[in-house]
């Protein structure tokens, strides 16, 4: 195994540009998730790394060796970049043992390597079954295997996880984690589905427009955010304009402290809550309304709303026992510290369209 | 590879102009081409309109309505597909021999080429989304009004591209309008050509055929793009396909039987009860040895037929599955172009290659195996394109990043995966060459005589006894590949055009 650099590359289809001086750097034996809503690039990347389209400018590099820049491009076979695809892509003709064997040279140690991973990945009874008669969640697994097979630097998956079934997902899922540690495979995940970038990765890098806007552990991207954009992409926000100085950023809700990050903000901006930060308590002489409560299972929504309509409507979570019904007058407190971004930060007409 | 195709096209072009345009034009205006071509629309013009009705009737009576033992009909009604024109006249003729001329040419052509329509707009009322209906109803249409302003918009184009279909087929048709003795275009170029020595007069017809020949192709094609966007679009998006609840007939019930019950009867069940009926009582004229030796004959060119043609395929449905771009595009419509040709003009032209450029294969072999290259490479294009373009790319890409190369790729997975599609494509060939008449009456070589040949010569002189075995053997050896191929294609889901299995002979 060996890190992965990717280093200013451009790629594009056309005169289409869909990767714009693109860096990532995913370290020896971790797992990256690649974060982004549709369309942003993540498969391009995906391709780039494997050899399947070449960058028009930039560096990639696996290990200590450039696999494409402007001179070079090294044909998908001798990268040593394995792929699991979206679907799997499992060959229809083969037994789930050849399958996987399929990038091995013949001879004696195949069988022990493809024994060795069908047991890393609990499979080892389905050896001679086809693909079409194993379940989705087998499929994946396999392809998984597959792709472990020849020993690669660097493997990539793309969506692995979305063609499977709510609940079997997080089970396939956690048994992939496991299976990568134990091989101390780098990896990359692309996804666009924020819980499995966060909850399964050493590292998110979030994508937007052809770049990556914030690389981090997953806490750091949900906590601190790089810029809206980010925050309002791992997770549900509380918007508030404001104005920030000495610390504090003074908002509707009251001051709220900033946090403590090194830089000290001022002047008008957005400050930024998570909705499990508000808490609530009925109050019949408070300006808030509840409009509606949106109830999830493990938690609920609570949507509130100004009573003389002075500011956006805000979002609520509260954990198990709802205390307020929908018409009931509560007062909002906030705990914990607050994110500001700067005006000049309102980077897209979104939250542009938020500053009110 | 479409220069193959083109170039005794091209040369058939330079012999019909040899002696100056003028003279070319003068062939033309004669009375006589002004007359095949009047008598040639009309019977391309009647056939199709029968077709259009009979087609989208029957479609919609086996995909839609509850009518009992629909799909035991729907494989019977497509049955005609099989059975070569020329075998259905001479059943007919022979067993009413005063229906001969434009109604008998009219029934015949009718009744083989209606499926060209059936087929298409059955499938696309099985793969239409059955909400749509359901939502038109839901909004206040009565099921009529549902028909006309939903379903028939739905099918429309492919409609289109069916009875295009059709009037290609009878265009090109050679073998029942000689059996018939309906003096069509192609029977003219066959006559002429038979005729005299002056060949310009065979050749100006012959491209002449060809033009018209091209236009409806390619008319065809763009009506076919049309239909598979619409299908792509109409196609069920999550619901349940087919758990529409189908239209109760009613009263209407017993008259739609009759009238499908009646078209299976005279499509299918006249020409197999005819050819029973001729070898269960006039065993005496059957010459044994001549039709094994007429069968080995037609074996040996199918088998060589299809051979050629798939290995020649292979590549251009290669490179039409996995590139794009200007290039390919045109590559594909010159392959494609060849399905618009009919075979006494590709046996016309071949015949003037032959004499004049490569005489030493003149009513050879080769030269009859090189007009069946041209006719069917675009049936095994088509086949192979579809085996490889269904197998998704990612899996290529897997086997790269496997740490194989290209070569490998290239045999492991992308044929390896395609090769049903491939055998499919080679059995089509074969069927539809164990079929072809006109280009094999023209370039056979001496003394080798096919089933096909065999029949048409005996039934052009009203020897119908004599003709029965080889129309009897013509169906068995077409049915073995028929069979195959059926098998095949079930098994691994390859979709082949309808355009495919029915050619003109």
């Amino acid at each position: 195994m060996s890190e992965l650099r990717l280093e200013d590359v451009d790629a594009g289809y056309g005169s289409v540009c869909v990767l714009e001086g693109l860096d990532l750097h995913v370290p020896t034996g971790s797992l990256t998730t690649v974060l982004g809503p549709s369309g942003c690039g993540k498969s391009t990347l995906l391709r780039v790394v494997a050899g399947f389209h070449r960058p028009s400018a930039g560096r990639v590099v696996v290990g200590d060796r450039v696999v494409a820049d402007r001179a070079t491009s090294v044909p998908p076979e001798r990268r040593r970049v394995g792929i699991v695809p979206q679907e799997g892509a499992l060959f229809p003709h083969l037994t789930v043992a050849e399958n996987v064997g399929f990038g091995l040279r013949r001879g004696g140690a195949r069988q022990t390597r493809v024994d060795e991973l069908l047991e890393l990945v609990g499979l080892t009874g389905l050896a001679a079954r086809r693909p079409a008669e194993l379940s989705g969640g087998q499929q994946q697994r396999v392809a998984v295997a597959r792709a472990l097979a020849p020993g690669p630097a660097v493997l990539l998956l793309d969506e692995p996880f979305s063609s499977l079934d709510a609940g079997l997902r997080a089970d396939v899922r956690a048994e992939m984690r496991a299976a990568l540690r134990a091989t101390g495979a780098t990896a990359v995940l692309v996804t666009h589905d924020q819980e499995e970038a966060l909850g399964m990765a050493d590292a998110v890098a979030v994508m937007r427009g052809g770049r990556i806007v914030q690389h981090a552990d997953p806490a750091t991207v949900y906590l601190a955010p790089a810029d809206l954009g980010v925050a309002r992409f791992v997770g549900e926000t509380v918007v508030l304009s404001g104005r920030a100085g000495a610390g504090v950023v003074a908002t509707r809700l009251g001051p709220l402290p900033l946090v403590a990050n090194g830089n000290a903000p001022t002047g008008e901006g957005l400050a930024v809550l998570r909705p499990e930060q508000l808490l609530l308590r009925p109050d019949p002489r408070a300006e808030y309304e509840v409009l509606d409560i949106v109830f999830h299972g493990h938690d609920a929504t609570v949507h509130l709303a100004a009573r003389d309509g002075s500011s956006r409507p805000l979002q609520a979570r509260v954990q198990g026992m709802v205390p307020v019904r929908s018409g009931d007058r509560v007062a909002v407190a906030v705990h914990g510290t607050a994110l500001f971004y700067p005006v000049d930060d309102a980077d897209d007409p979104v939250s542009r369209g938020l500053l009110r | 590879m479409a220069l193959v195709a083109l170039l005794p096209l091209g040369y058939l072009g330079i012999r019909a102009l040899e002696r100056g345009p003028r003279a070319a034009l003068e062939v033309l205006l004669r009375d006589r081409t002004l007359d095949l071509a009047l008598r040639t629309l009309l019977l391309a013009g009647a056939v199709t309109a029968a077709c259009l009705v009979l087609g989208v009737g029957t479609a919609w009576l086996v995909t839609r309505t509850g009518l009992p033992g629909r799909r035991a009909l729907a494989v019977l009604l497509a049955l005609p597909l099989a059975i070569p024109s020329y075998v259905a006249a001479f059943t007919w003729i022979s067993t009413w021999p005063g229906i001969a001329g434009f109604s008998g040419a009219f029934i015949v052509l009718t009744a083989v080429s209606y499926p060209l329509v059936l087929l298409p707009v059955a499938a696309s009322l099985r793969t239409a989304d059955p909400a749509l209906t359901e939502v038109a109803r839901s909004l206040g249409l009565s099921p009529w009004h549902t028909f006309l302003r939903v379903t028939v918009p739905q099918v429309r184009s492919t409609a289109t591209a069916g009875s295009l279909l059709v009037a290609l087929y009878v265009l090109s048709d050679f073998g029942a309008v000689s059996v018939m003795r309906y003096d069509a275009f192609t029977t003219g170029i066959f006559t002429s050509y038979r005729a005299s020595f002056d060949r310009v007069p065979a050749a100006v017809l012959g491209v002449a055929l060809v033009l018209v020949a091209v236009v409806l192709a390619v008319t065809e094609l763009r009506a076919r793009g049309t239909a598979d966007r619409h299908d792509r679009s109409a196609r069920a998006t999550g619901g349940l396909v087919g758990s529409v609840d189908p239209v109760r007939l009613g009263r209407w019930k017993l008259p739609a039987l009759a009238a499908l019950g009646a078209l299976v009867v005279g499509a299918t069940g006249v020409p197999v009860a005819v050819l029973v009926r001729w070898l269960t009582t006039r065993r005496t004229e059957l010459d044994l040895p001549e039709l094994l030796d007429a069968t080995a004959a037609t074996l040996q060119l199918a088998g060589l037929g299809a051979l050629a043609t798939t290995v020649l395929a292979l590549p251009v449905g290669l490179l039409v599955a996995r590139r794009r771009g200007p290039y390919v595009r045109s590559v594909e419509l010159a392959a494609y172009a060849g399905h618009a040709l009919p075979g006494i003009t590709i046996g016309l032209a071949l015949v003037f290659v032959g004499v004049r450029l490569l005489p030493g294969i003149y009513q050879r072999t080769p030269l009859l195996v090189l007009a069946y290259v041209v006719l069917f490479l675009p049936l095994a294009v088509g086949t192979i394109r579809a085996a490889i373009a269904a197998s998704p790319r990612a899996l290529e890409e897997v086997a790269r990043s496997l740490g194989r190369g290209r070569l490998a790729v290239l045999l492991l997975v992308t044929i390896r995966l395609a090769l049903p599609g491939i055998a499919a494509g080679a059995a089509l060939v074969f069927l539809t060459v164990t079929k072809e008449l006109p280009a094999t009456l023209l370039l056979r070589p001496t003394g080798m005589d096919t089933l096909a040949a065999e029949m048409w010569s005996r039934t052009s002189v009203a020897a119908y006894g004599a003709a029965a075995p080889y129309a009897a053997m013509l169906v068995v050896v077409a049915v073995i590949p028929a069979v195959v191929l059926d098998r095949v294609l079930r098994r691994t889901r390859t979709r082949v055009d309808a355009a495919a299995a029915g050619t003109p002979s």
